[in-house]
């Protein structure tokens, strides 16, 4: 099997697996719990979220979630509404996940039913312009949350969110920054006042992720129950999952130059072939991140020829099956292109012969299914 | 003791073959309920009398087993019943507390009552007024209301027992499944095959499945659809054989030697032809299929003299005039819509024509059938699975 998929999901590390088995066989207790048994599981979780608040920035503190998913929905519903009306404004992107994109429409009707115009701005990049100016430039003193994503699923495009978190703190200490790091934890800096992780990206388990929240930031639960971190995300929390998402963060290196080999070795090997079309690649995107389009072929075509080859790819984003990409779309790239669209994504265990075999196999479907 | 009434539907009208249908239901209600815990079977004025063994003191799950007694062709009525011996006052000793649960959260009621035994010393209207009065007396908030109660009580005086129950269903009707013989559907994945299955295994037939999938244009998620409406159709239908065909080399030689807008008819011919080899090899005696008049293309009637044209057994349609609103309501009714709109394509949807022939005629379609490599019709069991359900 050749996995190209990672950025849909991970091979947990043995590191991670190896915490996960340790823990769920002896350390099952609640760590809620006021016996021994209870407190061996709080010291776990507190030492697995020290790991990961190292790789974040300082001063804050992590809520454990179910994953990239609730962080997300976590950050932007749990938000206080403004207290004035008029300062009533949302900023996003076209290319968030719909985990953010579904929560900030929810938002925008919320505030609407509060008697408030809340207005939300989507913005996408535009040539000649960094996105990072625009973005940093529609902000003004109504604007009370801003959510950006660090990395793009769908085509790696970087958005440098320490360079937006600087510029808008700086002139607007009010408006709360959210950042979906789901994409770009450990594989490029990251900073907010809000950060969404999820374990299962970076070699984790599925089903564990955190929320990063700076200190004096409040946000409102939206789990509630027995009272757990604080009150702001009731519910047991697992030990082991934890215990794992901290082992893969502590075991995980991002292989760059390794990435930027596998993508120049790849486009050499497809550029000159007919109808293969990097476009969607830029230089500056996550090298682990390659989306390019094969004229004349819808992807999910090549994609089941490539599976039954044995090589797992996505077309687009592997969540958004028979959906057009809104990403791709807010790129400018036709329909017919955003049909067509593949996306591979390496970890480090990919290698040169594998991506050389993935260049022939494709290069064999194209020509049987090309039209 | 309490027990199930299976009241037959339409079968009670039979003739001399009546024993035939009644074994058959039998048996599937056996197939269908046995793997809850150990019935009795008793059959008597055209009711069958399903009660938990009384040497086994199991917990029988009688929810369960009502739920899947509905699904079963040939009922007309589920009872779940109290017996009782014939004795007004033990009717009233132990009766009343059974009906408390049903009874306690109605505001009104009627009682229903049927003699059959003729020699129980009070008549029906009797009957029903003094076992409403009982009933009055121990519910007081309760009021009798004849033309629409919230719960009617059937009292029931039969050979050996007195029967009560207060929520008497209206079974699946129609005939065994089994009773009429065997068919062969095309199950699509869409919302309208599995409602045509639904509809024929209703009058008896018992069923097999085809599918054709069209790898790598078609998922193989789109097989799993089709595996989970076998499963849910299986829990009407009885046993299903899903034979699963790879119509992909036919697909794309019709793409290359014939002009697009036959590409539909083209199919649905091949499909035909197909089904009616499987149906002469395993002598099914018809092909069902989810067609509904003028709502695809490929459905048109000029197009259904094309395809029909390409069977050599009668084919069923038993949705052919309905509206796709009417099919959606059985769909939700029989589970089957929540699987049949996951959105995998399935293979008519591959290489779809942007404008269809929606008259072709069959002098024409037949020409241009004489182009394609018939091989792969005639082969298609090389490339077929089958797994039951």
């Amino acid at each position: 099997m050749i996995y190209f998929d990672n950025a849909a999901s991970t091979k947990p590390a043995d590191e991670a697996t190896a915490a996960f088995n340790a823990v769920i066989s002896s350390h099952y207790a609640n760590a809620s719990s006021l016996h021994k048994g209870g407190i061996e599981a709080e010291k776990i979780i507190t030492a697995a979220k020290k790991t990961i608040l190292s790789r974040l920035p300082s001063g804050g503190d992590l809520i454990f979630t179910s994953g990239g998913t609730e962080s997300n929905n976590l950050a932007v519903l749990g938000i206080p509404q403004p207290r004035s009306y008029e300062q009533c404004k949302i900023i996003t992107t076209a290319l968030e996940h719909p985990s953010v994109a579904e929560p900030v429409g929810e938002l925008e009707k919320r505030c609407f039913s509060e008697g408030s115009s809340a207005s939300v701005l989507r913005l996408s990049p535009a040539k000649g312009q960094s996105f990072e100016d625009r973005i940093i430039s529609a902000v003004d003193k109504d604007v009370f949350f801003l959510s950006v994503m660090a990395v793009n699923n769908e085509t790696g495009f970087i958005i440098d969110t320490p360079k937006i978190y600087d510029a808008v703190k700086r002139k607007f200490p009010n408006c709360i920054v959210h950042t979906d790091a789901v994409q770009g934890f450990l594989k490029v800096p990251v900073d907010g006042d809000l950060i969404s992780l999820s374990a299962h990206k970076i070699h984790g388990l599925k089903g564990v992720g955190g929320l990063f929240v700076r200190e004096k930031v409040r946000i409102n639960p939206q789990i509630r129950g027995g009272g757990q971190q604080g009150g702001l995300r009731s519910g047991t929390e697992p030990t082991e999952l934890i215990a794992a998402f901290g082992a893969a963060v502590e075991n995980y290196s991002y292989s760059r130059t390794h990435f930027i080999e596998l993508s120049e070795r790849l486009s050499q090997l497809l550029e000159g072939f007919d109808g293969v079309n990097f476009k969607l690649n830029s230089r500056d995107n996550l090298p682990s991140i390659i989306n390019f389009s094969v004229k004349g072929v819808k992807s999910e075509i090549l994609l089941h020829e490539l599976a039954q080859n044995g090589i797992y790819v996505s077309s687009g984003s592997a969540c958004a099956r028979n959906k057009k990409s809104k990403a791709l779309i807010a790129f400018g790239v036709s329909e017919k292109d955003a049909d067509s669209a593949i996306r591979l994504s390496f970890s480090h265990e990919n290698t040169t012969e594998e991506a050389e075999k993935f260049a022939l196999t494709l290069k064999a479907a194209v020509s049987r299914f090309r039209r | 003791m309490e027990l199930f009434m299976a009241k037959y539907g339409e079968i009670a009208l039979k003739g001399n073959n009546k024993r035939i249908f009644e074994e058959r239901m039998i048996k599937n209600i056996k197939r269908r309920i046995s793997s809850l815990g150990n019935f009795t079977y008793e059959r008597a004025q055209s009711t069958l009398y399903i009660s938990p063994n009384p040497k086994n003191n199991e917990d029988i799950d009688f929810d369960e087993t009502e739920r899947r007694l509905l699904t079963v062709f040939g009922l007309g009525a589920v009872q779940r019943s109290l017996a009782l011996p014939k004795d007004f006052n033990e009717i009233k000793r132990l009766g009343v507390p059974y009906l408390e649960k049903s009874l306690v959260s109605a505001k009104s009621f009627k009682v229903e009552a049927k003699r059959a035994d003729k020699t129980f010393p009070m008549n029906s209207p009797e009957l029903m007024r003094e076992f409403g009065g009982v009933i009055l007396d121990a519910f007081p908030h309760l009021s009798v209301n004849l033309h629409n109660p919230e719960v009617t009580v059937h009292l029931e005086i039969r050979d050996n027992y007195a029967y009560i129950c207060p929520n008497r269903l209206t079974g699946a009707g129609g005939i065994p499944v089994g009773a009429s013989g065997k068919a062969l559907v095309l199950l699509s994945g869409g919302i309208d095959s599995p409602v045509a299955a639904y509809m024929m295994a209703k009058r008896g037939l018992a069923l097999d499945m085809l599918h054709f999938e069209s790898p790598p244009y078609t998922s193989e998620r789109a097989l799993l659809k089709v595996e989970s409406l076998c499963e849910k159709l299986s829990e009407y239908c009885g046993e299903i054989r899903l034979f699963s065909v790879n119509l992909t080399r036919v697909q794309e030689d019709i793409r290359d030697n014939c002009p697009e807008e036959y590409m539909t008819i083209l199919l649905r011919r091949a499909m035909m032809k197909i089904a009616s080899e499987l149906c002469r090899e395993r002598h099914y005696c018809a092909i069902v299929t989810g067609e509904s008049v003028g709502q695809v293309a490929s459905q048109t009637p000029a197009a259904i003299i094309c395809t029909d044209d390409a069977a050599i057994l009668p084919v069923y349609r038993p949705v052919v005039g309905m509206d796709k609103i009417e099919i959606v309501a059985v769909a939700r009714k029989i589970g089957t819509f929540n699987i049949s709109t996951l959105p995998y394509e399935d293979c008519c949807t591959v290489f779809t024509p942007h404008r269809p022939k929606l008259k072709p005629h069959l002098a024409d379609v037949k020409k241009l059938e004489a182009r394609l490599n018939s091989c792969f019709i005639q082969n298609f069991a090389e490339n077929m699975s089958i797994k039951i359900f």
